[in-house]
């Protein structure tokens, strides 16, 4: 039976107890013993049923008192225990916020990829779409049908890896040396307005050094409408070698010869060193060269089944290796794919 | 091809300095790749070689004294085994600006002692100087050069070195670049003169030419010129030879290769009274037909090759070089002089198939006009007469049955429109191609009928024309605009996108992305492959590789990663984790290799601690899985992995992977023995993925599941199997239940108290029903059903 004795003798308890308590874990522990829906006395208001009406209103009224008080009591001792916590991490617990997490792994794309991607995403913004082709090819591609015949002094342009295989006495097949056949290949395929850009690697017989590699990664442009003049085609260019270069730099255009472009043309911007005034580095020509392009032959379009009467068009191409040096500064080509550790975490 | 500028001044007036000359003709599409300019010789002067005694500590090395003028004298130190005294050489004293002969860099001149003997200064080679490659020998220059002199007073001339492109064989000469300079610099071109008298007998009757294979020799004519004197070149003509990369040797041959640099047509000099018959014939040569040429070569040749022989033997191949028996020597009296006109390819042909490279067969394969043989004769009979001591011969022979047309082309003012985005007048269109010698002819209302000069064999269409007004004008000074229209239709790319999503993926789970060469050698892939696969599928082989090492096109790149991995071992044991995307070409019957699109990785040494030092667990099956599952995690797929034997893979720690019931690749520890062949020395576990079987189970678009709003119950379940039993298989039956939501394996133990050929299996499972919360009873029947299905497919326990 509860009385007034029981529950001056549960308060000097549970204040006892609630003194005890020195974390939160504790604390919870004494709230769930004492206030909670089990708890002491929650119990010790159970046994009330048992009194007349009077007494259990009194005994009552003092028990929500007490649990008045013993809520305030635990909210003041939990408040306390919170800033002893405190005051604990900032004397004893404290972190040294010099010192490193632990480490999480960190991957990185090749530098190559990079570019690659930032060339792919400033034409994409353009409307190209990306359009792939395969590595081997047949000379047809290759060369044929970008007006290359055999024999031509222009298959000098591109010195050739030859798969070892032979039809009728000739070898037709190669390794790329750019990745111009997929124009064909496309145009073959689809009916203008044609936008299209082919990313790939390419291959050349061609010995290494500081400015050459025989494995090398190309993107090639190709638009194809009526109405597409050789002021689109600079403009396109311009855009572009802007948004990978930025957008102070001086962009100038040369003319230059290609076998499936006419008029041809290269597209330079201004000598990162010298900024126009002529160095070593640029040749004391002012200018450094970033890609080849012109206007599509009349007979490549004729070839595919187009009207070059009706349709016009610009083709482009640029290998991403010197893109990439040009933006990262790289002084050497070779860096790229003999895969350093030291040179390749850096991008 | 080299230009000095002295003597392009011949043909036009110079009115730029070198460089902006320089500039514009780049601009237009003639671009010069170096100036070489007679340099800074300040403190060069011309010496005279008046003693010459031996090093007392080198065989190899001598000391010359060098009068250098003013009366003063200066003893060096030479390597050079060309020096002798009476030579006239070029001095450089100390403190001149040189090229290092070794390096190639520009370097100043120090005083210093060689072998234990002090050079007062240096007698310079031409690469020493900027004038080319030679450093085997001195530059030796003309007896006649000042004593003291400053050497730019004898040598000073501003080269041109010009890279050309194949489509203008115009531009090989002298004139051809006078007209470029001409044009662009608004001067007048001054044609040599070709004119000389006629004293000797008439050529007609003298000598015969035949040519029998018209397709390949449209023009051949012949010059003959008597009483020729054999000697040395003048001065002048030596020092514009050497100026433009050329060997003078006698008077003769240097006025055939000095009028091919003047106009770009090959001649050739035969000895008249050596030629049988003094009959010419230009024929195919007989298959297996042998011959001897100038340098000294010896040939067979093919009937595909044309030949200029006498009546009885062959004594040139055709642009290509002349033969041994009949050149030009000391006792030459008559010349018979070849100016012709062959057929580029065939000479292209000839000559790869020969591997001889002369200036002639650069310039005939390029397609040279059929106008300029009988100019260049007259050019190269004019200066024999005058320097060889020579009669010109009344008339030549000149045999031309393939007369081409001459070329026309017709440009509306539509077209140069709808090319370069602008329309330029008229007038100016007129002014430009009659400064190129274009002659241009007005047709109202709308067009121009364009007269192309015979010697631009490159123009022959009106987009032709119109590059030259646009490259003459100035690309720089067209119009710019931004593409209209419509943007084509997008054409979806999967495999690409896959691609890409997984590169992403490998880098997102720590991995460095490598490019490595798409050619190998055998040895490579014999190291990770089984010989009988590479004996059954053999790659394909590259007929001219570059080295032995990039000769296979790979079809695999499991070396590859591993050579790079061994190739970053920096001696501790940091973990290092690669992966490349790049296709394997796998060969087809008579047609395109299959390229197949793969993903590889590999991880090795070990994880890092707090501090990022390697001293966790070696990096192993697990690692590679994780990075592997990490990827298929980015796809939104599951994979199942079951244990494989490979090669290349160590067994027991293997298997391939297999998503939606697709075989599409391969993980494992990679075999101790094959880890071994790249002398790497720790373990390496590997993964290949195959894209192109991964991409039909790709699913582009993620469908939405509702959350469920009622609690899920966890629960852990301990099991004990026997030890071979995969977890896979433990999860599978888990999985079956329709009431559970999740399941993941959290301890694996085997040992006491576990009986010997157990293990303990641990899994978390989360129950969940849709549509309502699950009571304590139905999760406990559920579990009964699991375990129940468990024990009997599996003769599973629960752990106690
Ligand atoms: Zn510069």
């Amino acid at each position: 039976m509860a009385s007034d004795t029981d529950i001056q003798q549960l308060e000097a308890a549970a204040l006892k107890d609630l003194d005890a308590a020195s974390d939160i874990a504790a604390l919870e522990e004494w709230r769930v013993g004492y206030l909670g829906r089990k708890g002491r006395l929650t119990g010790l208001l159970r046994g009330l049923s048992s009194l007349s009406i009077e007494e259990r209103r009194t005994v009552g009224r003092a028990a929500n008192e007490l649990k008045e008080r013993l809520e305030e009591a635990h909210e003041a001792r939990r408040h306390a225990v919170e800033e002893a916590r405190v005051e604990q991490v900032i004397v004893g617990e404290r972190r040294d916020v010099t010192l490193p997490g632990p480490p999480l792994p960190r991957g990185r794309l090749h530098p190559i990829t990079q570019t690659m991607r930032d060339i792919v995403a400033s034409l994409s913004g353009m409307g190209f779409q990306v359009a792939e082709g395969p590595e081997i090819e047949w000379d047809r591609y290759n060369f044929e049908a970008l007006r290359i015949p055999q024999d031509h002094p222009a298959r000098d342009m591109w010195d050739t890896l030859w798969i070892d295989y032979e039809k009728d006495g000739r070898r037709p097949m190669l390794m790329r040396t750019h990745t111009s056949p997929n124009q064909i290949r496309v145009m073959e395929q689809r009916e203008p307005p044609i936008r299209i850009i082919v990313p790939g690697k390419c291959y050349r017989f061609e010995a290494t050094d500081a400015t050459h590699e025989w494995m090398l990664t190309q993107v090639e442009g190709l638009a194809v409408d009526e109405g597409i003049s050789l002021a689109d085609l600079k403009g396109t260019l311009a855009e572009f070698a802007r948004q990978m270069f930025g957008r102070d730099r001086k962009v100038g255009f040369r003319c230059d010869y290609f076998p499936f472009v006419e008029p041809g043309m290269e597209c330079r911007i201004d000598c990162f060193i010298c900024r126009g005034d002529g160095c070593r580095t640029c040749h004391h020509s002012g200018w450094i060269e970033i890609l080849g392009a012109g206007m599509v032959h009349p007979e490549i379009l004729a070839n595919a089944g187009y009207d070059p009467e009706r349709y016009t068009g610009f083709a482009f191409g640029m290998g991403v290796e010197r893109i990439a040096m040009l933006r990262y500064g790289v002084d050497d080509i070779r860096h790229f794919y003999s895969n350093d550790l030291r040179f390749l975490r850096q991008f | 091809m080299r230009v000095p500028l002295r003597w392009l001044s011949e043909y036009v007036d110079l009115v730029l300095d070198p460089e902006e000359l320089a500039r514009r003709l780049t601009t237009a599409g003639v671009e010069v790749g170096e100036i070489i300019s007679a340099g800074d010789w300040q403190n060069i002067v011309v010496g005279e070689v008046v003693k010459l005694d031996k090093h007392p500590n080198a065989d190899r090395l001598t000391l010359p004294t060098v009068d250098i003028g003013g009366g003063e004298q200066r003893q060096v130190v030479c390597g050079a085994p060309n020096i002798a005294v009476g030579q006239k050489i070029a001095y450089a004293a100390v403190g001149a600006r040189l090229i290092d002969g070794h390096s190639g860099e520009p370097t100043v001149l120090r005083k210093a002692k060689i072998r234990g003997v002090e050079s007062q200064g240096m007698v310079c080679s031409e690469k020493e100087l900027g004038l080319g490659e030679a450093h085997e020998g001195i530059l030796v220059l003309s007896p006649e050069a000042p004593t003291g002199a400053p050497l730019a007073d004898v040598l000073g001339d501003t080269v041109f070195d010009f890279d050309l492109t194949p489509n203008r064989p115009d531009l090989f000469s002298m004139l051809g670049i006078a007209r470029e300079v001409a044009a662009l610099t608004g001067q007048k071109v001054r044609d040599p003169s070709i004119q000389y008298e006629e004293k000797g007998a008439a050529a007609k009757g003298r000598a015969k030419v035949s040519i029998a294979d018209p397709d390949l020799c449209p023009r051949y004519v012949g010059a003959i010129i008597d009483d020729v004197k054999i000697g040395p070149s003048p001065d002048w003509m030596q020092e514009r030879l050497t100026a433009a990369g050329l060997r003078p040797i006698n008077n003769i041959v240097d006025i055939t290769n000095y009028v091919m640099l003047e106009t770009g047509q090959p001649l050739h000099a035969f000895d008249y009274d050596r030629l049988a018959k003094h009959h010419i014939i230009v024929r195919r040569a007989e298959a297996g037909e042998k011959m001897e040429l100038i340098d000294g070569s010896k040939h067979t040749l093919t009937n595909e090759m044309l030949l200029i022989a006498d009546a009885e033997r062959s004594v040139a191949v055709a642009g290509v070089m002349g033969g041994f028996d009949s050149e030009v020597t000391k006792e030459t009296k008559t010349v018979l002089l070849e100016a012709a006109n062959f057929n580029g390819p065939n000479i292209r042909r000839t000559s790869q198939a020969l591997k001889v490279r002369t200036d002639a067969s650069t310039r005939f394969e390029k397609g040279l006009s059929q106008h300029l043989p009988p100019i260049a004769a007259a050019r190269a009979v004019k200066l024999m007469v005058e320097h060889a001591g020579g009669r010109a011969a009344k008339g030549v022979i000149d045999v031309h049955p393939g007369k081409a047309k001459e070329g026309r082309v017709t440009v509306t003012m539509e077209r140069l429109v709808r090319v370069l985005g602008m329309e330029p007048s008229t007038a100016r269109v007129r002014e430009i191609l009659t400064a190129l010698g274009f002659g241009a002819r007005w047709m109202p209302p709308d067009r121009f009928v364009v007269r192309v000069p015979y010697w631009r064999t490159d123009v022959s269409i009106a987009d032709d024309v119109i590059e030259e007004i646009a490259r003459i004008e100035g690309y720089d000074q067209l119009p710019t605009s931004q593409l209209r229209g419509e943007i084509p239709e997008l054409v979806p790319q999967p495999r690409r996108d896959l691609r890409e999503r997984v590169r992403d993926a490998l880098a997102d789970a720590g991995m460095q992305e490598i490019i490595t060469y798409s050619l190998t050698d055998l040895e490579s892939l014999q190291k990770v492959l089984p010989k009988e696969e590479l004996a059954v599928a053999p790659p394909l082989r590259v007929s001219n590789p570059l080295s032995r090492q990039w000769e296979y096109a790979r079809t695999t790149l499991r070396h590859a990663l591993l050579d790079t991995l061994a190739s970053n071992l920096r001696g501790d044991q940091s973990l290092i984790s690669l992966f490349e995307m790049a296709c394997v070409y796998l060969p087809r019957e008579d047609d395109l290799p299959d390229e197949v699109e793969m993903a590889f990785g590999v991880v090795s040494g070990r994880e890092p601690d707090r501090w990022g030092r390697p001293t966790g667990e070696p990096a192993g099956f697990y690692a590679a899985k994780s990075r592997l599952d990490h990827v298929f995690s980015a796809l939104r797929m599951t994979a199942d992995y079951r244990e494989a034997k490979e090669s290349a893979y160590l067994p027991g720690r293997t298997a391939e992977v297999f998503v939606g019931g697709d075989r599409v690749g391969l993980i494992g520890e990679v075999h101790p023995q094959v880890v071994e062949r790249f002398d790497i020395g720790r373990e390496v576990a590997m993964f290949e993925v195959n894209l192109d079987a991964l991409l039909p189970h790709v699913s582009e678009i993620v469908h939405f599941q509702p959350v469920s709003p009622y609690p899920a119950v966890e629960e852990d379940l301990a099991i004990v199997v026997g030890e071979d039993v995969p977890a896979g298989r433990v999860l599978e039956l888990i999985r079956a239940s329709n009431l559970v939501a999740n399941v993941s394996v959290f301890d694996v133990y085997s040992g006491d108290p576990i009986a010997a050929g157990k293990k303990s299996l641990a899994f978390a499972i989360s129950y969940q029903a849709e549509g309502k919360t699950l009571s304590d009873a139905e999760v406990a029947k559920e579990r009964g059903r699991i375990v129940e299905r468990l024990q009997r497919e599996l003769d599973a326990e629960l752990r106690a």
